[in-house]
């Protein structure tokens, strides 16, 4: 009973609903809400579905099963787990957790900043404030939209070029301060208070989404939004870049190569069916997804309806106000017949107009997808909707849930491999280690309060957190398919399972998934360096604004592109390398024997089992 | 005679209408009333137009301090289906004289809230061609409201972190605690396996259940 001898007890979830909630919650995050719909939309709707479910089926499905499994077998954090094959794959693991939990926490600070703005009257991205001297509004403002000014000069403050630093916000400092704060005191005793914080993080965007959705079903010009989302185009399945970007979709989307995935499962009882909690972590993944695009469609849809309708209508008034026509004569349906009837009476007044071409198509194709979804286009589209105020705090309610249960998973895949490596010093209790990881990120992170920092997201978000965990992806099922692992792995699933994996999973694990990465990992790079490196950047002095400027990256920041894109899975054969060198020098001193005495079927915690 | 009597008559209204035809000093305006009130919208008539002329007239009493400004001084004219018309000042002391377009316009610049109100109109619904509406000032907060939520938010995280760090000191000085308790119960009372006898209840030692007393199955 007394502690010295026993080493502290891994910590294990309190129930299988906790572990279960805290994947999903992992899984499901917001690429669910804003990239999914958006690549519906522009890859043909419906057809999409098609090469989505084929990639969850064949890649995202086996790779799920295979780090659920790993982690739950060797029941250490992605370090330990890769020790055998390639201690760095880890390493690599840890330091992308690392980097992506850096900017995906600046991106739930900025959805803080908005959900605190909320609670204001008028909503203050429906308004454009007044300029000094009181005689008009703001001039960006008026050139752009209200929406885009609160977000690009009241929020961000952005410069007009990557190279200009700007200062720290700090409006943006004190909202970063939150949302690490919030993500502390979830985080404080690692799984012990995640699992409890998963409750309702990993559940209340689900409430939220079906609240959306009755109330998106009923907001006029809610069935144009679906049908467009819905309607198939099957030519577009010729493309090849809508299979690239299904591929790409499904494997970011279940949050694989992280580590955070093999961190939670290594939390698990050694018998503990991993194949099926795989099955409930992927399809609920995938439909989330669809269950999602729905409210945000029909809602895009009553945004382009509610666009089309006030285009419409400043046609009208300008109409009745240069021709003295009575106030309601011309309304919306009657208006193509009087612009006629006026176009053979008075052609010259009216083309003086300049009146707006208004389509509902054109409305309908301003699509995004990303930060512009949530605080540009749907904060306009919240603008319109009676009680916006409820509908914005909802929103962002939601959107920070799905991202602080992801922002779990990161850490955890940062925690978990530093407390196995036992980097930790034992007199620091573990509040005080998971405190330091937070200040450090959030010292690191301020630089994406600065000026500039939209930039710098940008640059992490794409080179980061992109072809570093398809390397490490196919690493990992080389490694365990075609390494030491490989038959041992099949008799540790039955032991887990009771069953060994069917043939499909073999298939899958041997053929079909490696392959597979192979090919999107090629594609994607082939994609990447074709595109000359340039960004949007919002300049107000352009001359074709609100239009973004598109500007090239310029050299010292496209060498950090690279840098972020290559350190992580440098690694790997950096690792190899020393130790074949490491190897090399033990051979000539002899040691190169096992060490007799190290008998691993005795390990610490099955000795508690006695 | 009578030609001149009637030239008498009608060269006032036709004055008037020249005067405000013509002029450089009027003003344009427009009413859009069904689409600021809806179903509450009220029809336009002369009554209205009555006092649109007394709302306008005591604009200018209001901006001049001359109590000598009367409905008759406000011409109106062009008037449209649209709602909307043309009206001009005359001077008080010469009816054909004009008060310049400036003067007029600061007249209603300074009063265009009470014209619009009695219209249960808005700037938007009630507009004067060329006289930009003053833009209400914006809003001053003592304490903006999204620090007061910010603040709200940051004092229940911070009040969790405290107890949860209490609660694993206490939990830790709890565990101490017993750790001490049990060493010092090591000298009195007979320990077996890390348990007190006096949690037992003084029972006579443990009874060992794989030494029952039942030996149906055990014997050789």
């Amino acid at each position: 009973m007394t502690s010295s001898l026993v080493t502290s007890e891994r910590p294990k979830w309190d129930n299988k609903v906790q572990y279960l909630l805290t994947c999903i919650g992992f899984a499901v995050g917001l690429g669910n809400v804003w990239r999914f719909p958006y690549l519906c939309q522009i890859y043909g709707g419906g057809a999409f579905l098609i090469p989505y479910l084929i990639a969850l089926v064949f890649e995202g499905l086996p790779l799920l099963y295979l780090e659920l499994a790993i982690g739950q077998s060797l029941r250490k954090g992605s370090i330990g787990v890769w020790h055998s094959i390639s201690p760095l794959l880890g390493v690599a693991s840890m330091i992308i957790s690392l980097l992506v939990g850096l900017f995906y926490n600046t991106i739930l600070a900025w959805v803080l900043w908005y959900f605190f703005h909320s609670f204001q009257e008028p909503l203050p991205w429906s308004v454009c404030p007044i300029n000094e001297n009181r005689t008009g509004y703001v001039q960006e403002c008026v050139d752009s939209t209200p929406v885009n000014y609160f977000w690009y000069r009241q929020t961000l403050n952005i410069t007009p070029d990557i190279e200009e630093s700007g200062t720290l916000q700090w409006w943006l400092v004190v909202c970063l301060a939150s949302a690490w704060s919030i993500v502390y005191i979830c985080f404080i005793r690692g799984i012990e208070t995640i699992g409890k914080a998963v409750y309702v993080t990993a559940t209340f965007p689900y409430l939220v989404l079906t609240i959306f959705l009755v109330r998106a079903l009923t907001l006029p010009g809610a069935t144009d939004g679906l049908r467009y989302l819905f309607t198939p185009d099957w030519t577009l399945l010729m493309d090849p870049q809508v299979w690239l970007d299904a591929a790409t979709q499904i494997f970011f989307s279940l949050s694989l190569a992280f580590g955070g995935l093999i961190a939670f499962s290594s939390y698990n009882p050694k018998k503990n069916d991993c194949e099926r909690d795989t099955l409930v972590v992927g399809l609920i993944n995938s439909a989330t997804s669809l269950y999602a695009s729905i409210p945000i469609f029909a809602i895009l849809g009553f945004k382009a309806t509610s666009n089309f309708n006030s285009c419409i209508n400043s046609n009208i008034l300008d109409l009745t106000n240069a021709f003295d026509i009575g106030e309601t004569n011309i309304t919306m349906e009657n208006y193509e017949s009087w612009l006629t009837y006026l176009n053979t009476t008075d052609p010259d007044k009216v083309s003086g107009l300049n009146l707006k071409h208004c389509e509902l198509q054109n409305f309908l194709d301003q699509s995004a997808s990303g930060t512009g979804l949530a605080f540009i286009v749907f904060t306009e589209a919240v603008i319109e909707m009676p009680g916006s105020q409820v509908w914005a705090v909802l929103f962002f309610i939601m959107l920070f849930s799905l991202g602080l249960s992801s922002m779990f998973g990161n850490l955890e895949g940062v925690l978990t491999p530093l407390l196995d490596l036992h980097l930790v010093p034992k007199w620091m209790p573990k509040e005080l280690f998971t405190g330091l990881i937070c200040v450090m990120n959030f010292l690191v992170a301020l630089i994406f309060t600065l000026g500039s920092g939209n930039y710098w997201l940008e640059i992490f978000n794409s080179y980061v957190g992109s072809i570093p965990l398809l390397v490490i992806a196919f690493c990992e099922i080389i490694g365990v398919v075609y390494g030491c692992l490989c038959f041992r792995f099949s008799d540790d699933i039955e032991s887990m399972t009771g069953r060994r994996p069917n043939l499909f999973w073999r298939v899958c694990w041997m053929g079909i998934s490696p392959i597979m990465l192979l090919v999107v990992l090629v594609a994607y790079v082939v994609v990447q360096v074709q595109k000359h490196p340039t960004y949007p950047a919002w300049n107000p002095k352009y001359e074709k604004f609100p239009e973004s400027e598109v500007k090239p990256y310029s050299s010292w920041v496209f060498a950090i592109c690279v840098l972020l894109s290559t350190v992580p899975v440098l690694s790997i054969p950096i690792v190899a390398v020393y130790r074949l060198i490491r190897r090399q020098t033990r051979q000539q001193t002899g040691s190169s024997l096992p060490n007799p005495y190290d008998n691993q079927a005795f390990s610490t915690e099955s000795f508690k089992t006695l | 005679m009578l030609a001149g009597v009637l030239l008498l008559i009608f060269l006032p209204p036709l004055v008037a209408k020249d005067l405000c035809k013509d002029s450089q000093d009027g003003f344009k305006v427009r009413l859009s009333i069904k689409t600021g009130l809806g179903d509450d919208a009220y029809e336009w008539n002369e009554s209205e137009m009555f006092l649109f002329r007394s709302t306008l007239a005591y604009a200018m009493r209001k901006h001049s301090n001359q109590d000598t400004y009367t409905i008759d001084n406000i011409l109106v004219c062009n008037d449209t289906q649209r709602v909307s018309f043309v009206f001009v000042v005359t001077s008080t002391d010469d009816p054909d004289q004009l008060i310049p377009k400036e003067q007029v316009e600061l007249a209603v610049r300074q009063n265009k809230h009470r014209i619009n109100n009695a219209f249960l109109l808005s700037d938007m619904t009630l507009e004067f061609m060329g006289i930009p509406p003053t833009l209400s000032a914006p809003i001053i907060y003592d304490t903006e409201p999204w620090l007061i939520v910010f603040g709200v938010v940051i004092g229940a995280v911070a009040v969790g972190i405290v107890a949860l760090l209490m609660s694993t000191v206490s939990k830790k000085r709890r565990a101490k605690e017993k750790a001490a308790g049990l060493s010092e119960e090591d000298e009195g009372i007979v320990k077996e396996n890390g348990t007190a006898l006096s949690s037992l209840g003084r029972k006579e030692g443990v009874y060992n259940q794989a030494f029952s007393n039942d030996d149906r199955f055990t014997k050789l």
